[in-house]
């Protein structure tokens, strides 16, 4: 009908305007309420608004896959499910932020308004059908995520951050773009299900192949594989806490997801040629993210390098490329996110008289001052290291597995190898709270809700996890069934 | 209910003293522990009066254990008259040995530890004994293993102690070996591991044959041999012996308990057990027979001139499992049962017995130091006395009947080996009978005390705690053969065993009642003649073994140095086995795997790990640099290889 080719079918994207507006709207509660109250009351209206917005994608399961504005926009169980991965990373470090952000005098109320709005923008990259609402949604993000580097912009760290990940985003989104002309030269279009078919009869050209690799490049870009994860580490760094625990979870599952949906959606059939780029950084990435973490004693740094690890082994997943890889890969994310929230939420609370402090032997001896504490962190490290029992050794499986099964029995092979070393530096952490020397007990609590939430992840990443596993494996397997439909 | 409980109320015990022994005071541990064993005793003879007197049969369900393919097997206890009876001897004097060790070890700094591992260890003898499958047996069998390796170094911070706890470990391991692949080969030539599957379908695979190395061997035969191996290492026989001796280390209680009645008789108990598979094959049975008949005589000959209160009644333990396993052999599994279940009461009362002497002169264990304790410690050498003549085999008292029964039985065998047995059976009640009354003239006779003032001064007799035991365990050695003998091996035997193990109307026991009188009174004899040499040695006319000694050096090393097995094996097995350790250690391990392995690779991680660090520079223009890089790389890989599918 003509009419619906004017106007678009709203109801599609409206957990997308709700945010949209309701960012708009925070802003105007934050400007006009007093400056005292601006943060809390904003941050409090934030997380209310990123709770609506899953009740409404939850609404949204089980439907079919759609698509709105004129096929730009896709809903599907894939962007459900890791939509409300996002919604729940988003908002658990926005949470978490409110004590770090008052101590360090920038608790303004532009922070969680930006937290939204990149939220925002990682929604609609995850449901991007053309190359266009991809790059306006991953800009979004991005935008909003260089502010939030610097927002602490009377810190040196804090500016350097900020600012060098703008020099190197800019870079990789001038390669995206680079590769989205050249695709759209030799294939003709720039909307996925076109490109689908396109590529699905005959050869694909050699300038198709050179758009999809700086694709590939600046995607990577955005997840920090290797070798485009160098500003990783400065960043985390640099970044105040909350911020990195926030870049550590929400934006890296969108932009995992992200590269998901291009590979699967748009270049279905070329499987054979992003395969083995999808590998090289894969492997690339479990190698700097075991060896490099070895000598880290920030232990921000310590996660950075972390995150870049789990990353290649989440790459596992899509470099099998079929739905039980992608299941694997969400899986494995969703079990991740919980991983790196605990953990930084622990980082949070590693405070002492003088402020935060960040080495690895700050935790020397906590088993003895903090036994909660040490454990939760042990849950977390165990985790993360992939010992059975605990959650993280799910995700490592289910990628492994699917890896084997789509005869990539090398690249399980590296991943395994790369993870024994991985765990050297995990359990470090854990021999350091153990076995080391107390240092000074930590001071001033962590607050109710970082607690809370280290608490609470603690509790699903430990042996529990058995519980949880099945119903998040049903999840997933729908969501990447949605994907391949 | 009741069998779950004569086997898990010890098993209490041990958690109780284990976790909560250090929050009560010690008595509370002592009292915990040895009055669950004792209410596990009493439970276990009213079953044994319910089961071998009644003729009752149960197999009793714990829970299921293992279910996978086609191997499959439950928890479970498997209750006939040969699980009751040992039942019956081992919480009796595991019982006895608790209530005994609060007099044994009330010097000692940690008594919950002492009597956890006690109780730990019944319920691993439990286990072993009750088990209806050859893995729950395993477990119980490593369980005491394991029980027996901790009572020998239980004084942790003696060297030898460590040494003799090590020892033997190591050599049960050798036996275990065997024992396993025993296991392993049941399972593959019956289809099964449970013992009721096993026996009742024994006689369809009499004629399978198993090839190893091009060679046929008979299967059964084979699995019987293996088992037999498990045995030795269990019980001492020899080859396998040496570590019982050095487990003399432990404290005496342990020896009575572990190193006497109880678990160096599961060997015995392995093929009684097994007995409906052993019939099967003479060859296994001769095996047996040898084996056992020449423990019994190599253990006696060293028995003669050690001076060790404790190792003399070691290597008489030795011996006498020696009888009980040529009485397998020869088929007179009913005689070997009897033996074991007597001598637990006799042996369990000498190793208590000497405990009390030890107690009395103060640790000293050399009996070169006693003398004249007769009058000092009158109740004790009452004790004594009554084991040693039961040890002996005097008419009348348990030995008497177990033993004669055996030698009656090897006599009577037309099975291979028997004849030897019976030889070197009669030799050993010789020499038996010489030992025991050798140690009873040094210990309590011969002339004065000899050892210093002060220990001499101060022997007294045990307190009444340490004493009762022993009296139960004199009338159990006085009385156990004549109240008992009918059944186990006389005419009631058909009703008792009630198929637990094989017994059959004109087998080797009937055959035994009807040798020669010259056969029956031959242990009698040499029984006599053996103290009569003794007392002429030891008490008449002291300076002769002296003299034997000199005239005789050569013999006198050879069966003082226990005929060189330690050095032989010293020679043979340990010291190659640590030279190619040290080599596999030092070079193998060292050099080679930790050199290229894991120091190797921690160091190639932590030298890339430092150069690769040097790369995050942080300056912005070199990551930019590393990303046009990777793409630059990526592009030109496709360039080269080509773009096509």
């Amino acid at each position: 009908m003509v009419f619906n080719e004017v106007i678009p079918n709203l109801g599609i994207a409206l957990p997308e305007i709700v945010m949209a507006v309701g960012a708009l709207a925070l802003l105007m509660v934050g400007v006009f309420s007093t400056a005292d109250k601006a943060y809390r009351l904003v941050t409090n209206l934030a997380a209310a608004l990123l709770l609506l917005t899953a009740i409404l994608l939850i609404t949204q399961v089980g439907g079919e896959r759609q698509v709105t504005f004129g096929g730009m926009f896709v809903s599907d169980g894939f962007a459900i499910f890791t939509k409300i991965l996002v919604l729940i990373g988003s908002g658990i470090s926005l949470l978490m932020a409110e004590r770090f952000l008052k101590e360090h005098n920038v608790a303004k109320f532009e922070y969680p308004v930006l937290v939204v709005l990149a939220t925002l923008g990682m929604m609609a990259m995850i449901s991007a059908n053309n190359f266009l609402s991809l790059y306006i949604g991953l800009e979004l993000q991005s935008l909003a995520l260089y502010v939030l580097a610097s927002i602490n912009r009377d810190r040196n760290r804090s500016t350097e951050a900020g600012l060098k990940y703008f020099v190197l985003g800019a870079l990789s989104s001038g390669m995206l773009l680079f590769g989205i002309s050249y695709i759209y030269g030799f294939a003709g279009s720039i909307e996925f299900d076109v490109l689908a078919e396109t590529l699905a009869s005959g050869e694909a050209s050699v300038g198709v192949i050179v758009g999809l690799v700086f694709l590939i490049a600046a995607l990577a870009f955005k997840i920090s594989a290797v070798p485009f994860h160098m500003w990783t580490p400065d960043v985390y760094e640099g970044a105040p806490t909350p911020v990195t625990a926030f870049f550590a979870s929400a934006p890296k599952v969108a932009a995992l997801a992200l590269f998901v949906r291009v590979m699967i959606g748009a270049f279905p059939d070329m499987l054979h040629e992003w395969q083995q780029v999808v590998i090289f950084i894969s492997i690339a990435s479990m190698f700097v993210g075991a060896f490099l973490a070895l000598v880290q004693t920030n232990i921000k740094r310590l996660m950075a390098y972390s995150s870049i690890g789990h990353v290649g082994f989440a790459l596992v997943g899509l470099a099998a490329g079929t739905q039980e890889g992608i299941t694997a890969l969400l899986i494995y994310v969703a079990i991740y996110l919980t991983m790196t929230l605990g953990a930084f939420g622990a980082i949070l609370s590693m405070r002492r008289g003088d402020g935060m402090v960040e080495s690895i032997h700050d935790l020397a001896g906590l088993s003895r001052t903090n036994l909660p504490m040490a454990l939760a962190i042990a849950t977390f490290m165990f985790s993360l290291a992939g010992i059975p029992l605990l959650a993280g050794f799910f995700g490592k499986w289910e990628v492994f597995k699917a890896a084997v099964n789509a005869d990539l029995v090398p690249l399980a092979i590296i991943g395994v190898l790369t993870s024994v070393v991985g765990a050297f530096y995990y359990l470090r952490v854990i021999k350091i709270m153990f076995f080391d020397d107390p240092a000074p007990a930590f001071e001033g609590g962590a607050g109710r809700t970082v607690s809370l939430v280290i608490g609470v992840t603690a509790i699903v990443n430990s042996p529990v996890s058995f519980l949880l596993i099945s119903p998040l494996t049903v999840a997933a397997a729908w969501a990447a069934g949605s994907l391949l439909y | 209910m009741m069998y779950k409980l004569i086997v898990f109320l010890p098993l209490i015990g041990f958690l109780f003293a284990g976790l909560f022994g250090s929050k009560f005071s010690d008595r509370i541990s002592q009292l915990v522990t040895a009055g669950l064993v004792t209410v596990s005793a009493v439970l276990s003879w009213m079953a044994f009066a319910d089961v071998a007197l009644g003729g009752n049969q149960y197999t009793v369900l714990v829970l299921e254990w293992v279910s996978s393919g086609a191997l499959s097997f439950d928890w479970a206890f498997k209750i006939d008259t040969l699980t009751v009876v040992m039942l019956v001897v081992v919480n009796s004097v595991s019982a006895l040995v608790h209530w005994y060790s609060f007099g044994y070890m009330e010097d000692d700094p940690s008594k919950p530890r002492f009597f956890g591992y006690l109780s730990l260890f019944t319920f691993a003898m439990l286990m072993l004994v009750t088990s209806d499958n050859l893995v729950q047996m395993f477990f119980g069998w490593e369980g005491v293993g394991l029980a027996s390796y901790l009572l020998i170094g239980y004084y942790y911070k003696k060297p030898s102690a460590n040494a003799a706890a090590i020892k033997a470990f190591v050599v049960n391991r050798v036996g275990d070996f065997g024992f396993s692949l025993g296991i392993f080969g049941a399972f593959a030539l019956f289809g099964s591991v449970m013992f009721d599957d096993i026996f009742a379908s024994a006689d369809q695979y009499a004629d399978y044959y198993i090839n190893f190395l091009g060679t046929d061997f008979h299967a059964i035969t084979v699995i019987c041999i293996l088992l037999f191996v498990g045995a030795m290492g269990k019980s001492a026989q020899l080859g396998l012996h040496t570590w019982l001796p050095d487990a003399m280390e432990g404290p005496t209680p342990v020896s009575a308990l572990i190193h006497a009645a109880t678990m160096v008789t599961a060997g015995v108990f392995l093929v009684a057990r097994f007995s409906p598979v052993f019939e099967m094959s003479p060859t296994a049975l001769a095996v047996v027979t040898i084996i056992g008949a020449t423990t019994a005589f190599f253990a006696a000959t060293v028995g003669l001139v050690q001076n060790d209160i404790k190792r003399v009644i070691a290597y008489s333990t030795c011996s006498q499992l020696g009888y009980m396993f040529f009485a397998l052999g020869v088929s007179a599994y009913g005689a070997a049962i009897f033996h074991l279940f007597t001598h637990a009461f006799f042996k369990a009362l000498l190793f208590l017995g000497s405990g009390a002497v030890i107690h009395a002169m103060h640790h000293e264990q050399d009996m070169r130091n006693y003398g004249g304790l007769a009058k000092k410690i009158p109740f004790t050498f009452a004790m004594m006395t009554i084991g040693t003549i039961a040890l002996t085999g005097f008419p009348g008292t348990a030995g008497f009947y177990s033993k004669d029964m055996i030698l009656e039985a090897a006599y009577a065998s037309h099975a291979f080996g028997a004849q030897y047995a019976f030889v070197l059976g009669i030799a050993a009640a010789f020499m038996t009978s010489f030992y025991s009354w050798r140690l009873a003239h040094l210990t309590f006779f011969n002339g004065e005390c000899r050892a210093d003032e002060h220990t001499a001064s101060h022997a007294h007799e045990a307190p009444w705690i340490m004493r009762l035991p022993l009296v139960i365990l004199a009338v159990g050695a006085l009385f156990a053969g004549v109240v008992f003998a009918d059944m186990f091996v006389g005419e009631g035997r058909f009703a008792f065993w009630n198929g637990a193990l094989v017994t059959s109307v004109g087998d080797v026991l009937d055959e035994a009642h009807h040798v020669p009188f010259a056969v029956k009174a031959a242990p009698f004899v040499v029984m006599l003649l053996g103290f009569i040499f003794a007392t002429v040695m030891y008490y008449k006319v002291t300076d002769i073994p002296e003299r034997m000694a000199k005239t005789w050096d050569g013999l006198y090393a050879f069966l003082l140095n226990k005929w060189y097995f330690d050095e032989l094996f010293n020679f043979i097995f340990i010291r190659p086995a640590f030279w190619l350790g040290r080599v596999f250690w030092k070079k193998g391990d060292e050099a080679t795997i930790d050199g290229f392995g894991p120091n190797g690779v921690s160091h190639a991680i932590a030298f890339v790990a430092a150069r690769a660090r040097k790369l995050q520079t942080g300056y912005v223009y070199h990551y930019a640099f590393a990303m046009i890089i990777g793409l630059s790389l990526a592009i030109t890989w496709f360039m080269v290889t080509g773009s096509s599918h």
